[in-house]
C-alpha cells in the first residue's frame, strides 16, 4: 500500500522553542494510526505542523503533493480534515450551521443535505439538537459534532486531537467504535493523538510513540500495546 | 438573541515588552544624556524652545506608556489632563502669584486626583469601550474650559497669557535655555521615577493585569486599585507635562487641547514602542517634526503627506522604535562577539 | 409633552443616520474585531465620488449604484493594499493605521473637492412626511432604507453561504481555516461590505449636513456610540442604538441647562457609558464571559 502522507526530518518551531526535532514517519492509505504521548510530548504540533498551523521545516507530503507552502485552508481543501484540540466548534452557532461549515468547500448541494442526513444517522444525538446552538451541548455531544463536521469535508485523511479529552470513559468507547466503523466503511484515513493510551491501542492499526519531539518507538499497534516500556510508562501495568 | 454566550480566551490587546528591554541600557542612557545636555549650548533659542517641546510631549507619551504599555489600559483622553495640568499651572501663576516651579507639584497632584477618579468608572471598561469613555473626556474638555461658569478663571475662549520665568540667580543664560535645563532635570526625574515604577511591585502587579486581569485578580492582586493607580499616575505626569507646556508656549487656551492632541500622544506612543519608555521621546519627536516636514512637502495635502508617512512607519516598524533598538542591538553583540 | 414628543420624533430621525452609520461600524467590527476610524471619511469621499458623477451628469440612482459599487472595491483594495501586511502587527499599531488612513483620505478630499459646503439631492424629496411637521419624506426614506439594510444583513448572514463562512470567520478563525475558509479574502470581503454600507450612509446624511470633507466627523463618533451601546455583535442592536442616540442627543440638548450644540457630544457619550457600566455587551450584544 502506497503511504498517503509522507513526513521527513519534520521541526516545528514556537518562536524560538523548538517543539519537534525531526520526525519521521508515514501514513498508509486506509490505515488507523495512533501518535500517543504525554502532556507536552508534541504530539498536537505534529498535527499542526501538517496543516501548517505553525512554524516548521522538513517535508511533509499527502497524496504526491508537498504540503509546505500552502495556507492552512488549502492545505484543508486537498482533503484533510483536522479536529483539533478543544474541538473548536462554532459555538454560537447551530447544529447544523456547524454541519454546514464542514461542507462549506463542497459544491454539490444534494450532496451536502444526503450527507446531513448521514451524519445524523451515525450520531443520533445531534440529529435531537439540530437547531440548539452547538455551545449548549455537553462535551461529548461537542466532540461527535466535532467529527462529523469534519466527515462532512469528505475527508480522505482525518486528524484528530485527543478525542477523548474531557469525556466519560463510556462515551470515549462509543466514540472510537464510530472512527473504527469511518475507517472501514467510509475508507478514511485516520490519525489519532492520544493520551488516553489503552482504548487507542485497542483501535488502532499502527502506533508511533512520540517524547518530547522525537519518536521513540513505531509499529503495529499491538506490538506497541505489548511492548513493556509503553505498559509501564503509558497503560499503567 | 442566543442564550450561549461567547466564551473567549482574551489574548492580551497589548504585549509584553520584556523588563529587559524595558530601557536602554546604561551606555546607550549616557550617551542620550550627554546629547540632550550639551546641545542647547550650540543652539539657537528656537531649536532650544523646540527641545523643551520635545522633551515635554516626551513625558506625555511616557505617561500614555505607563498606561497603556504598563496597565493595559487604553487611552484617548490624554488631551483632557494635560489640559487640567497647563490650566492650573497658568492660574496659578497669573492670578495667584504663585512661583512657577511649585505650580508642577500641585498640577501634579490635581491631575493624580483627577485620573484616579476617572479610573473608577472606568473600571468596568476596556479595550474599545475604555476608549470611547476617554474619548469623551477627550471632547468633553475644551468645551467645559468655555463654559461661562468658569470664565473668570479659565479667561474663557481666549484663554490665558502665561509669563516665562527669567533663569534664577542672575545665571547668564536665555529664558529657553533655562527653561530648557529645568524641564530637562523634571524629565529625567520622571523618567527614573517611571522606570523604577515598572520595575516595583506596583509595576509587575499592572503588567500581571495587563496580560491576563482575571488571572491577576485570582492572584490576589487588588486589580480595583491599581488600574485606578495607573490612571492616577498617568494623568498626575501628564499633568505636570501641561504645566510645562503653558510656561513654555506661554500660552494656554481651550482649542490647544482638543482630541488632536489625545490622538497625537497616541501615535507618539505606537510609534515610539508601547511600553518601552525610552521610546517616548523618539515619538515625541515623530508628532512635533513630522507634520511640519509634511506641511514643507505639500501645503494642500499635508494630512495625506502625514499619513502616508505614519504609514510607512508602521509598515517598516510595526513595533515602533523600540524595533530599531532591538535590532540595533543583536547588531551591537554580533559584532562584539566577533 | 409635545415639545417631548416632538424631540423623540426629531431624535428618531436623527437617528436614522446614526443608525445607518452604526450599520456599517458594526459590519466591519464583524469582520476584523476592531473599530475603523476611518470609516467616516471613506464613506465621505464615497459620497464625494456620487456627487462627482452627478456633477457630469450621471442621474442620481446611476451615480448612487456606480458609488456603491466603487466604495465596495475601494474597501477590499485599502484592506489588501494597507491592512493585510499589518495583519500580523498589533492591534495598537493597526489603530495608527486607521488614523493615518483617516488622514490621508481627509487631506485628499479637501483638495480635489475644497473645503466650501455644497448641496447634495436627496431622492425623497424634502416635503412633509404624510402632511407630518416633524418627519420630511427624505428623513422617511432614510429609516426605510436603514431597516432595509438591516434585512438584507440578516437575510445575508442566515441564508448566503458566504453569510455564514463570514460569520464563521470572524467567530473563531482558526476552526474556520479548518473547514477550509480563506479567513483572509473573508475580512477583506467584510470590508468591502462595510464600505458600501458607508457610502449609503453617507448619501443619505449628506442632504441633511451638507456635504464637506469634516461632514462626518460628529457623525462616525455617534455611529460608534450606537453601535456599541446597542452591542457590537449584533446589527440590529446598532439600528436601535441608532435611533437611541439620536433621542438622547435631541433631549440632552433640549433638557439640560447650559447644554449648547457643544457639550452634547460629551453629553450622549457620557449617557452610552453609563449605559455600558451596566450592561458591558450593550443592550442586545451577546455577553461575553472572558476565560483565563
Amino acid at each position: 500500500m502506497t503511504a498517503m502522507l509522507n513526513v521527513k526530518d519534520l521541526r516545528a518551531y514556537y518562536g524560538h522553542v523548538q517543539a519537534l526535532y525531526g520526525l519521521n514517519f508515514a501514513l498508509d492509505e486506509g490505515s488507523l494510526t495512533t501518535l500517543l504521548g504525554a502532556n507536552g510530548a508534541g504530539k498536537t504540533t505534529t498535527l499542526r505542523a501538517i496543516c501548517n498551523m505553525v512554524r516548521s521545516t522538513g517535508a511533509i507530503e499527502f497524496e504526491g503533493q508537498a504540503l509546505n507552502n500552502r495556507s492552512t485552508e488549502n492545505i484543508v481543501r486537498l482533503g484533510i480534515a483536522h479536529v483539533p484540540q478543544g474541538r473548536g466548534t462554532f459555538t454560537t452557532m447551530t447544529v447544523e450551521e456547524n454541519l454546514q461549515l464542514g461542507a462549506i468547500t463542497r459544491k454539490d448541494s444534494a450532496g451536502i443535505v444526503a450527507d446531513i442526513e448521514r451524519m445524523y444517522h451515525h450520531f443520533p444525538v445531534l440529529k435531537q439538537r439540530h437547531t440548539q446552538q452547538a455551545g449548549t451541548l455537553s462535551g461529548g455531544e461537542q466532540q461527535m459534532l466535532a467529527v462529523a463536521r469534519a466527515l462532512m469535508l469528505r475527508p480522505r485523511l482525518m486528524l484528530l486531537d485527543e478525542p477523548s479529552f474531557g469525556l466519560a470513559p463510556l462515551i470515549v468507547r462509543d466514540l472510537f467504535k464510530i472512527l473504527g466503523k469511518i475507517n472501514r466503511e467510509d475508507k478514511v484515513t485516520i490519525l489519532v493523538v492520544e493520551q488516553n493510551a489503552q482504548l487507542a491501542l485497542e483501535l488502532a492499526d499502527q502506533a508511533y510513540v512520540i517524547e518530547t519531539g522525537r519518536i521513540v518507538m513505531a509499529g503495529p499497534a499491538k506490538d506497541v500495546a505489548n511492548n513493556e516500556d509503553v505498559r509501564k510508562s503509558y497503560l499503567g501495568y | 438573541m442566543s442564550a450561549v454566550e461567547e466564551v473567549v480566551t482574551e489574548h492580551p490587546a497589548v504585549e509584553a515588552v520584556p523588563k529587559r528591554a524595558m530601557t536602554l541600557g546604561y551606555g546607550t542612557s549616557l550617551v542620550v544624556l550627554a546629547l540632550l545636555v550639551i546641545t542647547p549650548m550650540f543652539v539657537k533659542n528656537f531649536i532650544i524652545f523646540q527641545m523643551t517641546m520635545l522633551l515635554i510631549y516626551g513625558t506625555a507619551v511616557l505617561a500614555l506608556n505607563i498606561l497603556t504599555g504598563g496597565s493595559g489600559q487604553f487611552s484617548l483622553g490624554q488631551s483632557a489632563f494635560y489640559a487640567i495640568g497647563a490650566y492650573t499651572s497658568a492660574i496659578l501663576m497669573e492670578q495667584y502669584n504663585v512661583n512657577y516651579a511649585l505650580t508642577l507639584p500641585i498640577a501634579g497632584i490635581l491631575c493624580f486626583a483627577a485620573g484616579f477618579l476617572f479610573g473608577q468608572p472606568a473600571l468596568r471598561l476596556s479595550g474599545v469601550y475604555l476608549a470611547l469613555a476617554t474619548f469623551a473626556l477627550a471632547t468633553a474638555m475644551p468645551q467645559l474650559l468655555k463654559l461661562g461658569f468658569f470664565e473668570k478663571w479659565t479667561g474663557g475662549v481666549q484663554g490665558l497669557v502665561v509669563t516665562k520665568p527669567d533663569a534664577p540667580f542672575g545665571l547668564p543664560m536665555s529664558q529657553d535655555m533655562w527653561l530648557y535645563y529645568f524641564t530637562l532635570v523634571i524629565t529625567i526625574a520622571i523618567y527614573i521615577f517611571s522606570v523604577n515604577l515598572l520595575r516595583s511591585r506596583s509595576g509587575r502587579a499592572f503588567m500581571a493585569i495587563r496580560d491576563n486581569e482575571i488571572a491577576a485578580s485570582a492572584m490576589g492582586i487588588d486589580v480595583a486599585l491599581y488600574k485606578t493607580l495607573a490612571f492616577g499616575v498617568s494623568a498626575g505626569i501628564t499633568g505636570v507635562a501641561g504645566g510645562l507646556g503653558a510656561i513654555a508656549v506661554q500660552f494656554v487656551a481651550p482649542d490647544s487641547y482638543t482630541i488632536t492632541l489625545a490622538i497625537s500622544l497616541f501615535l507618539g506612543m505606537v510609534v515610539g514602542g508601547v511600553g518601552w519608555l525610552p521610546g517616548s521621546i523618539v515619538g515625541a519627536a515623530f508628532i512635533i517634526f513630522v507634520p511640519n516636514i509634511a506641511e514643507g512637502v505639500s501645503k494642500g495635502l499635508s494630512g495625506a503627506v502625514f499619513g502616508v508617512l505614519l504609514f510607512l512607519v508602521i509598515f517598516l516598524v510595526p513595533h515602533g522604535a523600540r524595533q530599531v533598538a532591538l535590532v540595533g542591538q543583536q547588531l551591537a553583540s554580533k559584532f562584539r562577539k566577533n | 409633552m409635545e415639545l417631548f414628543t416632538n424631540q423623540i420624533l426629531a431624535g428618531i430621525s436623527t437617528g436614522a443616520i446614526y443608525a445607518c452609520m452604526a450599520l456599517a461600524v458594526v459590519m466591519i467590527y464583524q469582520a476584523i474585531d476592531h473599530l475603523n476610524f476611518a470609516q467616516g471619511e471613506m464613506a465621505m469621499f464615497s459620497t464625494f465620488v456620487s456627487w462627482q458623477l452627478m456633477q457630469w451628469g450621471v442621474p442620481y440612482w446611476g451615480a448612487f449604484l456606480i458609488t456603491l459599487a466603487f466604495s465596495f472595491a475601494g474597501g477590499i483594495a485599502i484592506e489588501r493594499l494597507l491592512f493585510k501586511p499589518l495583519a500580523k502587527a498589533p492591534i495598537l499599531t493597526n489603530v495608527a493605521g486607521f488614523i493615518a488612513l483617516f488622514s490621508i483620505i481627509n487631506s485628499c478630499a479637501g483638495l480635489i473637492w475644497d473645503f466650501t459646503i455644497k448641496q447634495y439631492p436627496t431622492p425623497f424629496g424634502s416635503s412633509p412626511f404624510l402632511g407630518s411637521q416633524l418627519i420630511s419624506t427624505h428623513q422617511a426614506g432614510m429609516i426605510g432604507v436603514t431597516v432595509l439594510l438591516l434585512i438584507g444583513l440578516y437575510f445575508f448572514f442566515q441564508y448566503t453561504r458566504v453569510g455564514l463562512a463570514m460569520r464563521a470567520a470572524a467567530s473563531l478563525p482558526e476552526s474556520a481555516r479548518l473547514v477550509g475558509i480563506n479567513t483572509s479574502w473573508m475580512i477583506a470581503l467584510g470590508w468591502g461590505m462595510a464600505a458600501a454600507i458607508g457610502s449609503i450612509a453617507g448619501m443619505l446624511i449628506a442632504p441633511v449636513v451638507f456635504l464637506e470633507p469634516n461632514m462626518m466627523g460628529g457623525v462616525l463618533i455617534y455611529g460608534f456610540a450606537a453601535a456599541v451601546l446597542g452591542g457590537l455583535t449584533s446589527p440590529f442592536g446598532a439600528v436601535i442604538g441608532g435611533f437611541l442616540v439620536g433621542i438622547f442627543e435631541n433631549l440632552a440638548g433640549t433638557y439640560i441647562p447650559g447644554v449648547g450644540n457643544e457639550l452634547k457630544l460629551p453629553i450622549a457619550l457620557a449617557l452610552i457609558i453609563t449605559v455600558l457600566v451596566v450592561k458591558p455587551a450593550g443592550l442586545f450584544g451577546r455577553p461575553i464571559v472572558k476565560r483565563v
